[in-house]
């Protein structure tokens, strides 16, 4: 799929210049999943692979709910079964759709070196544009969540657009249309964080003492975020407690790429300028062979 | 003029071949590295052929490397000779003569400094470079070690290209030596001037063994 046209692009992989932003009004979207509504009938994961148009192939039971077992090519979201003790002694059935957080500053773009592959829409949504994708898996290395997949199959990366499609014509994700429960909403990322909060807050008085709102301020806040009754374990449904982008990623996409890129141009110009300035080194005429007898003065010195 | 037989044709055949896989990887690796360069990968027929082409083109460097590394390596270990020229070169470029170097072998330090670089980056470059060959290998190489792999990658290159760059211009800037690795030989006045040891022995055999 390409680019939507008639989204603004405020950030665009491998690219120094600024990408079409003519549309200045844009309200930043979010979509806001409530694990405790959650019951992991998993119909987000039929809806998305009914609007994405998406077919994975038949897994096996593993003998917990988990299938398929984790994010695929073909699935781009899927429901997580946790079976935890947050308390000892107090056991948990935790459910937690998994999926692309869609980072305000997402490090698949940074570590993607194909112009136009990743790009962020001004609404928020993080977009693999598939034929720009070369196939390189860098995203995967980029990413704090671990989100990308690359398909054996034609070696592009893919994963939840947040049905940058549906959003770009002023409808809601396939998986927000689907929620039975209503544990998935979509709106824009204030008020999804208001409302995030809110329940945050009803939980807390029903006694979910640590619940709270999903957004990690490491990679700049998320455009998917979770209400958790646990927030202060986010570990507890296999999510990391301070996700931002690897040190290593950020240097080697950061200020490696000029500094390397100008040393480099420098050796080269630098070994063109010294030709130009103190020429060859030529080797002296062929001495006569009464000097060539002078040879062994040199080889006295090793 | 006399001249005198300094590589032989199966040696220039793998250095070359070593050159062209070296062009290509890095051409195609350079596309990878900054945006400004990715147009280089029409260069090797497009993005995606740059992706996987990029991998086989390093392993081919490598090993045409290795081919090399095993008929120099003995004449370029380090002598004493060799740390002393290095400690002079940086007059000797900056003055644009040679006349106070001390004489060396077949290979002056600057050269087995540069060979000693290959051998270092090409290795860094082919470990690194497996651990996230998404092809291959990358899916069971851990994510934390992948990143540090392709920091390493990209610094390994950084280091190989200023080392081409030093050695492809001391080629250029030494007039004489491109034959040696053109056609083979040198003339007796440049071995006698550049590697007066290393032309003794070529031209009194048997006064320099022991």
């Amino acid at each position: 799929m390409s680019s939507l046209q008639s989204q603004d692009v405020v950030a665009r992989s491998a690219t120094t210049t600024p990408p079409p932003q003519a549309r200045a009004h844009v309200p930043e979207v979010a979509k806001l999943i409530d694990v405790s509504k959650c019951i992991g009938c998993k119909a987000c994961q039929v809806a998305c692979m009914e609007w994405n148009d998406l077919r994975d192939d038949v897994g096996s039971n593993i003998g917990v709910y988990d299938n398929p077992t984790d994010l695929t090519p073909q699935s781009w979201t899927v429901m997580k079964f946790f079976e935890v003790e947050p308390e000892a002694g107090n056991l948990e059935w935790l459910i937690r759709k998994d999926g692309c957080m869609h980072c305000e500053d997402p490090g698949c773009l940074k570590a993607c070196p194909s112009p136009g592959a990743i790009v962020k829409y001004a609404n928020g949504i993080v977009d693999f544009i598939s034929e720009h994708c070369i196939g390189c898996g860098y995203c995967v290395k980029g990413c704090p969540f671990d989100v990308p997949r690359i398909s054996e199959k034609d070696n592009k990366a893919y994963k939840c657009t947040l049905c940058s499609d549906r959003v770009g014509v002023g409808l809601e994700p396939a998986c927000v249309k689907t929620c039975p429960t209503g544990a998935i909403t979509f709106g824009t990322k204030a008020d999804m964080v208001a409302s995030g909060e809110q329940r945050a807050g009803e939980l807390q008085e029903r006694g979910w003492k640590s619940a709270g709102l999903y957004n990690p301020a490491g990679v700049g806040g998320t455009h998917v975020m979770y209400v958790l009754k646990h927030a202060d374990q986010p570990g507890l449904t296999a999510l990391p407690t301070n996700p931002s982008i690897s040190p290593w990623v950020s240097v080697w996409k950061g200020w490696s790429k000029p500094v390397g890129l100008a040393v480099m141009a420098g050796a080269a110009l630098t070994g063109w300028f010294h030709y130009l300035r103190k020429g060859p080194l030529e080797t002296p005429e062929e001495e006569t062979s009464a000097t060539d007898d002078g040879s062994s003065t040199q080889g006295e010195q090793s | 003029m006399k001249t005198l037989q300094r590589y032989s044709a199966g040696q220039r055949s793998n250095h070359w071949a070593t050159v062209l896989c070296f062009v290509l990887a890095a051409v195609s690796g350079f596309a990878l590295f900054h945006p400004a360069l990715f147009w280089l990968t029409a260069l090797v027929g497009g993005p995606q052929w740059a992706r996987i082409l990029h991998p086989y083109l390093g392993l081919a460097m490598f090993m045409l490397f290795l081919g090399m590394f095993f008929m120099f390596a003995s004449a370029n270990c380090w002598r004493e000779e060799d740390s002393e020229w290095l400690g002079k070169a940086s007059a000797m470029i900056s003055q644009g003569n040679q006349a106070k170097m001390p004489p060396v072998g077949k290979y002056n330090g600057g050269q087995k400094l540069i060979f000693w670089l290959f051998a270092l980056s090409l290795v860094v470059l082919l470990v690194t470079g497996l651990l996230f060959w998404q092809a291959w290998f990358a899916p069971a190489v851990p994510i934390w070690l992948q990143r540090i792999a392709v920091v390493l990658h990209a610094l390994a290159a950084f280091g190989l290209f200023l080392a081409v760059v030093v050695h492809a211009y001391a080629a250029i800037w030494v007039k004489g030596t491109l034959g040696a690795m053109v056609r083979g030989t040198v003339s007796n006045a440049w071995a006698k001037h550049h590697h007066p040891l290393w032309w003794r022995e070529q031209v009194q055999p048997r006064a320099t063994k022991k």
